[in-house]
């Protein structure tokens, strides 16, 4: 028997178009996938985006430097403490600002939380489309845990507006670190659990290797970031790249994979995991004492000129773009690079020839946010 | 609190003041900086004729700025012969009322052997159509359908320059200035009469 060209229609059928979402859980949050399909098979699919566009952009123009900042948690609201760290490093690239190192490594302890969380959502959700239920209970568990940290330091469980141009506006409760070094110590664990039920499981397999498969070459072109981009195999990492708060003080590894398949893109995120309960585990050692907000003048007024800054969000690189006037006390333009967005794109090659079911794998190992795609 | 300052251990402190830690100094903020001997920026320069206008370095980031009519040139020599094979970002930035035109289109490249930016900035008047990058980087497709929803600037040679954040038939582009901030009436789907697309947030105006 010769094999079928997935291209090819198998029979001589009439194309079916379906419209995939916006409403439809799978597709996490407001997504909408125009797909032609033969049978079960995907000719075309075409992502329509848009439906939760807010028009943050445009806000910031408006608002004076550090209101912008409850703005960037509600873009990326899985992550917002990494969204923060984004807008104020670039703030302090503009504005010349040093911040003390405590603050850096608050920042960092609170970023690698959110990362955590961030791939434990992805974790649930991504193997829930999949069919594999119980990961949800497991991981959520433990994303609560998180969350009641951030709950304690600032208040917030989800927009967390944790960060400053200058620094952090709080001091760790006390006894903080004690909790969060033994949330650390017992996490490792709960990855092995969340492993067991996955990394062997015979249906996980079929269901990810060989799934939405892009070489390197063509992520690069296609200007994919993040765990997507690592899983082609390219050692990609903004925080090793261009270092920022202090993570050139610490040690971690940047796991890749070979397959460039979904599988590969979870074995990654695991491995990420993991990295990052080592650089907490560093962090929480080596935090100094000291200040945690630089000296910055009350009202910033910046110099005219542009910069850009990036942070390893965990969705990708995540940067912001802003433009400032002489003097200017709001951005006169800031855009923002959503990993999200760019790594969307690459969407219709990647289920070109797929199944449906195939459809609902790759959206979830993409691990896109639809506040951030939309702005 | 008056022995505290009579003490003799101040005036001698103050002699002798060790260097502050720059979190608690006033900040020190970029300044702009003549970039043109930089190895790209020449090699720009030497590739292809009157394509750098000016090189300059803020904070430490490169920005060349080149002329909108050989755009895609200039990138396909960055791509091809010079290893920026990564598009980070590409936008747009309305200036409004400024001589060498309105727009600033902007491309933010990466060169991973050494990890080095590029920010390239190329001024586009009011109504001028760009070249598209989609064929030097396929990355650059949803950017720049982007940057035109939001700015209305036409790229051509874009396979599918459609709206993408707003819909089709919406009544204006939001990133430009003169785009009120709170919004229009979004009738134009509707009422085509009233709001024709593509007459700008003025259009709105008049049939609210």
């Amino acid at each position: 028997m010769s094999m079928h060209d997935p291209l090819k229609p198998l029979f001589d059928v009439e194309e079916m178009e379906i419209s995939f979402g916006p409403q439809h859980p799978a597709t996490h949050g407001v997504l909408r996938v125009q797909i032609k399909l033969d049978g079960e098979r995907i000719m075309e699919a075409k992502p329509i985006i848009g439906y939760l566009h807010r028009g943050t952009e445009k806000l910031f123009e408006t608002m004076a430097f550090p209101a912008c900042i409850p703005h960037t948690d509600r873009m990326d609201y899985v992550t917002s403490a990494t969204n923060n760290q984004g807008f104020c490093v670039a703030m302090e690239k503009l504005l010349g600002l040093t911040i003390p190192p405590r603050a850096a490594y608050i920042r960092m302890i609170l970023a690698e939380l959110q990362r955590l969380a961030s791939h434990l959502v992805w974790l649930a959700t991504h193997a829930i489309d999949i069919g594999a239920i119980t990961p949800f209970f497991y991981t959520f568990r433990e994303r609560d845990a998180i969350l009641d940290l951030f709950e304690e330091y600032c208040g917030a469980r989800l927009t967390l507006n944790t960060m400053r141009i200058g620094g952090v506006p709080f001091e760790l409760p006390e006894g903080w670190l004690d909790r969060c070094s033994a949330f650390i110590e017992a996490f490792p664990k709960h990855i092995e659990e969340y492993e067991t039920l996955l990394t062997e499981n015979r249906i996980w397999k079929k269901r990810t290797i060989g799934i939405g498969v892009i070489p390197a070459e063509e992520a690069i072109e296609m200007g994919m970031t993040g765990p997507p981009l690592r899983g082609s195999g390219v050692e990609w990492d903004i925080r090793k790249v261009f270092p920022y708060d202090r993570y050139d003080e610490i040690e971690f590894d940047i796991p890749t994979g070979k397959n460039c398949d979904t599988y590969d893109r979870y074995l990654v995120r695991m491995e990420e995991m993991r990295q990052s309960v080592r650089i907490i585990r560093q962090c929480i050692e080596k935090i100094p004492d000291g200040p945690i907000m630089a000296k910055a003048p009350k009202v910033l007024r910046a110099k005219e000129g542009m910069v850009y800054a990036s942070v390893e969000s965990p969705k990708g690189e995540l940067g912001y773009f802003i433009v400032a006037t002489e003097k200017g006390t709001t951005p006169y333009r800031c855009r923002v690079r959503p990993p999200s967005f760019v790594n969307l794109q690459a969407l219709p090659q990647l289920v070109e020839g797929a199944l449906v079911a195939d459809l609902v794998a790759v959206i979830g190992t993409l691990d896109i946010v639809l506040g951030e795609i939309d702005r | 609190m008056s022995d505290e300052k009579q003490s003799p251990v101040q005036p001698a402190e103050e002699k002798t003041p060790a260097p502050k830690p720059p979190w608690e100094d006033k900040p020190v903020p970029p300044v702009h900086e003549d970039a043109s001997s930089d190895a790209d920026a020449t090699a720009l320069a030497a590739a292809i004729e009157g394509a750098l206008l000016a090189a300059d370095r803020f904070a430490g980031e490169l920005t060349l700025s080149v002329p909108y009519e050989k755009i895609r040139e200039i990138c396909s020599f960055f791509k091809e012969e010079q290893g920026f094979k990564f598009l980070v970002d590409l936008t747009a930035i309305d200036w409004m009322d400024r001589e060498e035109g309105r727009f600033d289109v902007v491309y933010w490249i990466h060169r991973h052997s050494d990890s080095k930016r590029i920010r390239l900035r190329t001024a586009l008047p009011l109504e001028e159509p760009i070249d598209s990058v989609v064929p030097v980087w396929k990355t650059a497709n949803w950017m720049e359908r982007e940057v035109y929803d939001m700015f209305g600037i036409i790229f051509e040679g874009h396979p599918n320059l459609e709206r993408i954040l707003t819909w089709e038939g919406f009544n204006g582009h939001p990133l430009r200035k003169d785009f009120p901030v709170e919004g229009i009436d979004t009738g134009a789907a509707i009422y085509p009469d009233v709001y024709p697309p593509g007459g700008g947030p003025d259009a709105a105006e008049e049939g609210a």
